[in-house]
């Protein structure tokens, strides 16, 4: 089950414009946390807000609807979103979470509420985790590597960068384009990334990305019972805009493709940790 | 995969596959206890009309005070209404200083040992041992019991026992058969291990089966050592290849020892106080597709077990 559990896939996009602006793709993510916020769904959100350094992550509590907005569009590089877990339910004082992450930070999350060793009283204060499809990811000195470096593009003027269509996309506040092939990305890939058998986030209660449908808009896949209640409300509230699945290009199968690929190779990955890198003896494998 | 299912058959089973035996026997009108549903087999116990409850059913649960601070009963009782249910369905708390007034360490099913112990205390290494010997299973409960935790740093020389230095972990005296790390352990996993302990003992094979399967990973911690440090993030994920930085490790520590720089963690080390939960906590420590992928049909079922 390369695509994990799911109660249905749909292509949608956000109906609103100003969220829509600025969003890596449908807004799916935004538009969700949006929604709930204001219908009291969640009392706020853990996303990868701004830094003071140009496209470098930085987890943050978001409670209201304009930090959400700064937090649109995709960093490639690590969020460790989880570390804000337990803070959130403290000093926040939140008892309603929204969470948004990569299929790994899914895989945290969960790990975390069945076993919380150091998060009491966290795993019932999760209302609402969104998944993000990831491949993989980059430390942020990879993207400067690969911006600056090979795309001889400065980081500060980059307005959008974007993973697509076979190609590393660098767009800059001037309308210049430049774009990388994906093997020269390789290398700059966070090696924990090869361990990883998710790529349309498993374990979230609502997972999203850019695979499968047209630019703008957004594969979204409804997982648990959390996430088709409050997805269903968000529909009837005309919160998004939504086509069947099987009505656009390039549709399922490309995402059933690639994270055959993804898991496919990573399993090997994880085999040939066993038998050989070394002799006799094996690098470990966490996996259980 | 069945296991999600069998915890569903414990829980609601009778309602669901035996809903016209309730009739016949007015005495178990109440389905939802999974003690219920054992008893069936036992026909004498049901019948003996003084039992309102299926006592007979619990598992024994006796708390062991070693070097500990008390903190990890505390946050057992934290499970506030839960810890009642607990006692109420499924553990009869047979030993227990602080809160009952048995005075020698009796047989029991779990022994939920708190505390290291202080080798240079003959009493308490005695009790230690007593523990293993009239114990079936034996769990440390928290930093302290499975890896020293604070009593790491104790090197004697304080009124009026200057001499007691020596602090070890109990899997260094005895043998122990599931870690629950923490400082303090979280009630959610204290009252997640009750569960499925109780499944363990009590329940049928595919019962458990899925108690196997959840509590395994505790276990191989506690096959694993009983040494733990901040170090562990790095010579056990990082070093490993294993890091992707998702930020757990930085939220469970319980004194902010490690923050995330460029989405790795750093680890205060002088600030570390050793109880292990950074490691425990990671999702690359361990990880069981298995049981994860369940998250939400065991969630509810332990939610449900807890119901009073
Ligand atoms: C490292 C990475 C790799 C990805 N790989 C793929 C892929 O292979 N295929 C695919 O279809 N989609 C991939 N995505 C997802 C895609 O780029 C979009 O994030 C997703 O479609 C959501 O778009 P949106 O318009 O709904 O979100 P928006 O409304 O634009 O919001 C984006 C949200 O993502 C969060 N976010 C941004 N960067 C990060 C980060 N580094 N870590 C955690 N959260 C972050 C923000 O906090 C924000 O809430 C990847 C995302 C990341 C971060
Ligand atoms: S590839 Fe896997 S491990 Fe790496 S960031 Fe994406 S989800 Fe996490
Ligand atoms: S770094 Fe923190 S969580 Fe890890 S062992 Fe030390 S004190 Fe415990
Ligand atoms: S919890 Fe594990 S994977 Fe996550 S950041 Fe810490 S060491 Fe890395």
């Amino acid at each position: 089950m390369v695509l994990g559990n799911y109660k249905q896939v749909i292509a949608a996009r956000s109906t609103d414009p100003e969220i829509l602006r600025k969003a890596q793709d449908g807004g799916i993510v935004t538009q969700l946390f949006a929604y709930a916020l204001d219908e009291g769904i969640i009392d706020g959100a853990i996303v990868a807000g701004p830094s003071d350094e140009p496209f470098k992550p930085e987890p943050m509590v978001a409670t209201t609807r304009e930090e959400l907005l700064a937090s649109r569009g995709t960093r490639y590089s690590i969020s460790p979103n989880m570390a804000l877990i337990k803070e959130v339910t403290r000093s926040y004082g939140l008892d309603k979470v929204g969470l948004v992450g990569t299929p790994c930070q899914m895989q945290a999350l969960r790990k975390g509420q069945l076993y919380p060793v150091g998060l009491r009283d966290v795993a019932d204060k999760i209302a609402l985790a969104v998944g993000i499809f990831c491949m993989e990811n980059f430390p942020y000195q990879g993207i400067i590597q690969l911006v600056e470096d090979h795309g001889a593009t400065k980081l500060d003027n980059v307005s959008k960068l974007d993973i697509g269509k076979g190609k590393f996309w660098i767009y800059t506040e001037r309308g210049a384009t430049v774009d990388l092939p994906l093997k020269v990305t390789h290398k700059y890939e966070q090696p924990g990334c090869h361990v990883c058998l998710d790529y349309v986030a498993n374990l979230a209660d609502i997972s999203t990305g850019s695979v499968g449908t047209p630019d703008g808009w957004s594969s979204v896949f409804v997982r648990s019972a959390k996430g088709d209640d409050i997805w269903a409300k968000a529909i009837a509230a005309g919160a998004f805009e939504t086509k069947p699945m099987d009505s656009v290009k390039p549709g399922i199968d490309l995402v059933t493709k690639l994270a055959t690929d993804k898991i496919t190779k990573n399993q090997k990955y994880l085999e040939s940790r066993a038998t050989e890198y070394g002799v006799g003896k094996a690098l470990r494998n966490p996996y259980i | 995969m069945g296991i999600l299912e069998s915890l569903k058959t414990l829980l609601f089973g009778k309602r669901d596959v035996s809903g016209e035996k309730q009739d016949e026997k007015p005495g178990s009108a109440k389905a939802e206890k999974p003690a219920d549903v054992i008893i069936e087999e036992k026909a004498s116990i049901i019948k003996e009309p003084k039992e309102e409850k299926p006592v007979a059913d619990k598992i024994t649960v006796g708390h062991v005070h070693m070097s500990g601070c008390t903190g990890c009963l505390v946050s057992f009782a934290d499970t506030y209404e839960g810890l009642l249910t607990i006692l109420d369905k499924y553990a009869d708390l047979v030993y227990c200083l602080t809160l009952a007034d048995v005075r020698h360490i009796p047989e029991m099913d779990v022994a939920l040992v708190e505390g290291s112990v202080c080798i240079n205390d003959h009493l308490s290494v005695e009790e230690i041992i007593e523990t293993r010997k009239n114990a079936k299973i034996v769990v440390a409960l928290g930093g302290c019991a499975c890896y020293g935790n604070i009593t790491r740093f104790c090197r004697g020389g304080q009124m009026n026992q200057p001499q007691h230095e020596g602090f070890l972990p109990i899997g260094d005296l005895i043998d122990v058969d599931v870690y629950i790390p923490g400082c303090a352990p979280t009630p959610q996993q204290i009252r997640n291990v009750c569960v499925m302990a109780y499944l363990l003992l009590k329940g049928n094979d595919e019962q458990k089966a899925l108690a196997g399967a959840y509590l395994t990973p505790f276990m191989n911690l506690a096959k694993a050592g009983t040494e733990a440090c901040g170090c562990d993030i790095m010579t056990q994920v990082i070093n490993q290849g294993l890091c992707m930085g998702c930020g757990s490790c930085a939220a469970a520590c319980p004194v902010r020892a490690i923050s995330m720089e460029y989405g790795k963690p750093q680890i205060e080390r002088d600030l570390c106080i050793k109880c292990g939960a950074c490691y425990a906590q990671c999702p690359r420590s361990f990880f069981s597709f298995d049981v994860v992928n369940q998250y939400e049909g065991i969630m509810d079922a332990i939610d449900a077990a807890m119901q009073p």
